[in-house]
């Protein structure tokens, strides 16, 4: 398992348009992934469940991922949220 | 039902509530309840999971076909932003772990498909709905969208598109999917309890030129299917149970607009100047690019003020240079050579905000330019954007909300700044860009000579003007009576604006909804108006009262009326006069 925390950047914050790219993202790895935001648990594969986060800007998440490509699962998600989404 | 309530019930009864889409229709009410779906809690036999499973899976094939559909149709009618709500939920109904979890709650607790669908979705619903991010709680809408169309498609209820005849749509509220779908039948109109002027329902039915009155209250619990109504679009109004002579009068507006619309039809290669040769420059207002080629049909000058914040609408983010430079140079060359102005954005107040910020007076707090100082990097990225688009030298900038001489001065330095940047980059620009500002906080308008003295033109936003100056929430009914354009005070301070204004050379435009009241029209041309920005459904009749007057006797009439003390004086002298030249021009 491997646990990793992230704060979001991008100025829109989770909304609609980062949470499908993220969701998309995480549905290539084979492990499971769940996002942690102030105790609040989700799984980070599910669209709707990402919307329910609220993640602003500043928000801080933590992220756990656990399988086989876990590593490579947490370096492309953690490498997006630091992009910030490749928002313009 | 007792005759006595029969007869109560048929009086008739004046609805209020916000123009959305103009036009009149008359005709019966087909009422859509949009009520929770009622749920039945069953269990099913462990024989029965397979069942239950696929009956889901069908609803939801359903469901994404029906979506499907409606996101094609959007396509074709609506610009891309509006499009992107219908997307998100087609997204959660490919949400495969949500989905998942309901497959196997049904296998599990062995309970019947239409309770666990409304429980788990149920869940994330109210999360979002308790959120402290506004865009999160407008984003539980959607999610029960999707689920109460999961439902139905369970319940095997046949989608309400296909009305019998032709109807006035009564609902609490339509989604943009409802509008749109709807309006393959012969919708007459829509009204609605709640929404504002940039809810879905006034988007969508603008943008299919069908009446719209919405954020009536409680319309929808008011009438009944079948009732008959009148729904003004122009007004504002729904009319229920209306007499034979109300409906004898309506029935002559809607002929007299569209005569007259007819007739109007003609004036539009002709220009906006006096029977003695006195030209002003008549303009539109505009929100939408899907608007220009409209206006250019009905003969504008121009683009007197062109809303950017409405870029701002169903947005998560202020939308990039980039972006909004491909917008403004549409505007710019399909109006070229005629003006374009841009405003800068105008949030806060009533208007779209991006971001949840609680004021005990919003109208008094940060919004216009203010916010826009305060956000530098947001500022300069508009800024450049209007500067790229300018190359044509028709693109002018125009600030709003100015209520001090410092604001002008700083907001300048952005613009310098921007042009800079550009300058440094070689990206060209017009250099000479002209700059205005908006006349609508009553500091602005004391100072307008020294606001004349920083830029090349003022233009008068007189919703905002009236409503400071006369101390009155024109959205407050209580007091809405005394929100009152024709008052002396307000007709005084407008000379004072315009004969400052033009002692430092600086031309003075209005782009307020008086500028567009035909009403008002001899009166603003008489206090020496040098353009008018009008709602582009006017400009015509505008166009024909300028035409038909002299200037002279313009300001004959005006002088007149400065010399009034109530409005109601004004209003009536006003009336007078147009009934004598114009009695075929519709006032109300």
């Amino acid at each position: 398992m491997i646990q990793r925390e992230v704060v979001v950047k991008n100025r829109a914050g989770l909304h609609t348009r980062p949470a499908a790219s993220l969701v998309k993202l995480a549905a290539k790895f084979k492990s499971d992934f769940f996002i942690d935001k102030d105790g609040f648990e989700i799984n980070g594969k599910s669209i709707i469940g990402v919307m329910t986060l609220a993640a602003e800007q500043g928000s801080k998440l933590a992220l756990r991922f656990t399988g086989e490509d876990e590593e490579q699962a947490a370096t492309a998600v953690c490498e997006l949220i630091e992009r910030g989404f490749d928002e313009a | 039902m007792s005759t006595k309530a029969d007869s109560a019930a048929r009086e008739e009864v004046v609805l209020k509530g916000i123009p959305a889409s103009q036009g009149i229709a008359i005709g019966p009410v087909f009422l859509i309840h949009k009520m929770d779906p009622v749920i039945e809690e069953r269990s099913i036999l462990p024989e029965e999971v397979g069942r239950e499973i696929s009956r889901l899976e069908q609803a939801i094939a359903r469901s994404h076909k029906e979506l499907r559909k409606i996101l094609d149709f959007a396509e074709k009618k609506l610009s891309d932003d509006k499009i992107k709500i219908f997307e998100a939920q087609l997204m959660i109904l490919e949400d495969s772990v949500l989905f998942d979890s309901i497959y196997g709650r049904i296998r599990n607790e062995l309970k019947n498909a239409e309770f666990v669908v409304h429980d788990e979705i149920g869940k994330y619903h109210r999360v979002m709905l308790a959120s402290k991010d506004e865009y999160t709680r407008e984003r539980a809408h959607d999610v029960e969208d999707v689920r109460n169309r999961i439902l139905r498609n369970l319940q095997e209820q046949k989608l309400i598109s296909r009305l019998e005849g032709s109807s006035v749509i009564v609902s609490y509220n339509l989604t943009a999917a409802d509008a749109l779908i709807l309006s393959r039948n012969e919708v007459l109109g829509y009204a609605t309890d709640i929404g504002g002027v940039t809810s879905h329902t006034a988007l969508v039915s603008r943008a299919l030129k069908i009446p719209a009155v919405v954020g009536l209250r409680n319309v929808s619990h008011v009438v009944h299917d079948a009732d008959r109504v009148i729904l003004d679009g122009y007004a504002g109004r729904l009319i229920l149970n209306p007499s034979a002579e109300s409906i004898k009068r309506y029935e002559a507006k809607r002929e007299r607009y569209h005569e007259f619309e007819a007739r109007l039809a003609g004036l539009r290669d002709l220009p906006a100047e006096t029977l003695d040769g006195r030209r002003v420059d008549l303009s539109a207002n505009v929100e939408f690019e899907q608007e220009l080629e409209f206006i250019k049909i009905q003969g504008a000058d121009g683009i007197g003020l062109y809303r950017s914040e409405y870029l701002l609408v169903g947005k998560e983010v202020f939308p990039s240079e980039e972006e909004q430079f491909e917008h403004y140079k549409v505007l710019a060359e399909t109006m070229y050579p005629k003006r374009v102005i841009i405003r800068t954005f105008d949030v806060g107040g009533d208007k779209v905000m991006m971001e949840p910020v609680r004021e005990g007076n919003p109208f008094l707090g940060w919004r216009g330019i203010r916010v826009m100082l305060d956000k530098p990097d947001i500022f300069i990225e508009q800024l450049r954007a209007i500067l790229r688009a300018s190359t044509k030298k028709n693109v002018s900038v125009m600030f709003p909300m100015i209520s001090t001489i410092e604001e002008v001065r700083h907001a300048k330095k952005f613009l310098e700044e921007a042009k800079h940047q550009l300058r440094n980059e070689g990206v060209p620009y017009d250099p000479r860009i002209k700059v205005g500002v908006m006349i609508e906080v009553p500091s602005a308008a004391v100072m307008a000579e020294d606001m004349a003295e920083e830029v090349t033109f003022l233009s008068v936003g007189t919703n905002d003007l009236i409503q400071y100056l006369l101390a009155v929430d024109r959205g407050n009914d209580i007091v809405s009576d005394l929100y009152q354009e024709f008052h002396p005070a307000v007709i005084r301070f407008l000379r004072r604006i315009v004969e400052r204004g033009k002692k430092k050379n600086a031309w003075v435009g209005m782009c307020g909804e008086m500028a567009g009241d035909p009403l008002a029209t001899i009166l603003l041309l008489g206090l020496g108006l040098d353009e008018f920005s009008v709602v582009p459904n006017v400009l015509p009749e505008i166009k024909k009262i300028i035409r038909s007057v002299k200037y002279k006797e313009a300001q004959r009439i005006t002088k007149r009326v400065l010399t009034m003390q109530t409005a109601g004086e004004v209003r009536t002298y006003l009336k007078k006069v147009m009934k004598k030249k114009f009695p075929d021009i519709p006032i109300d």
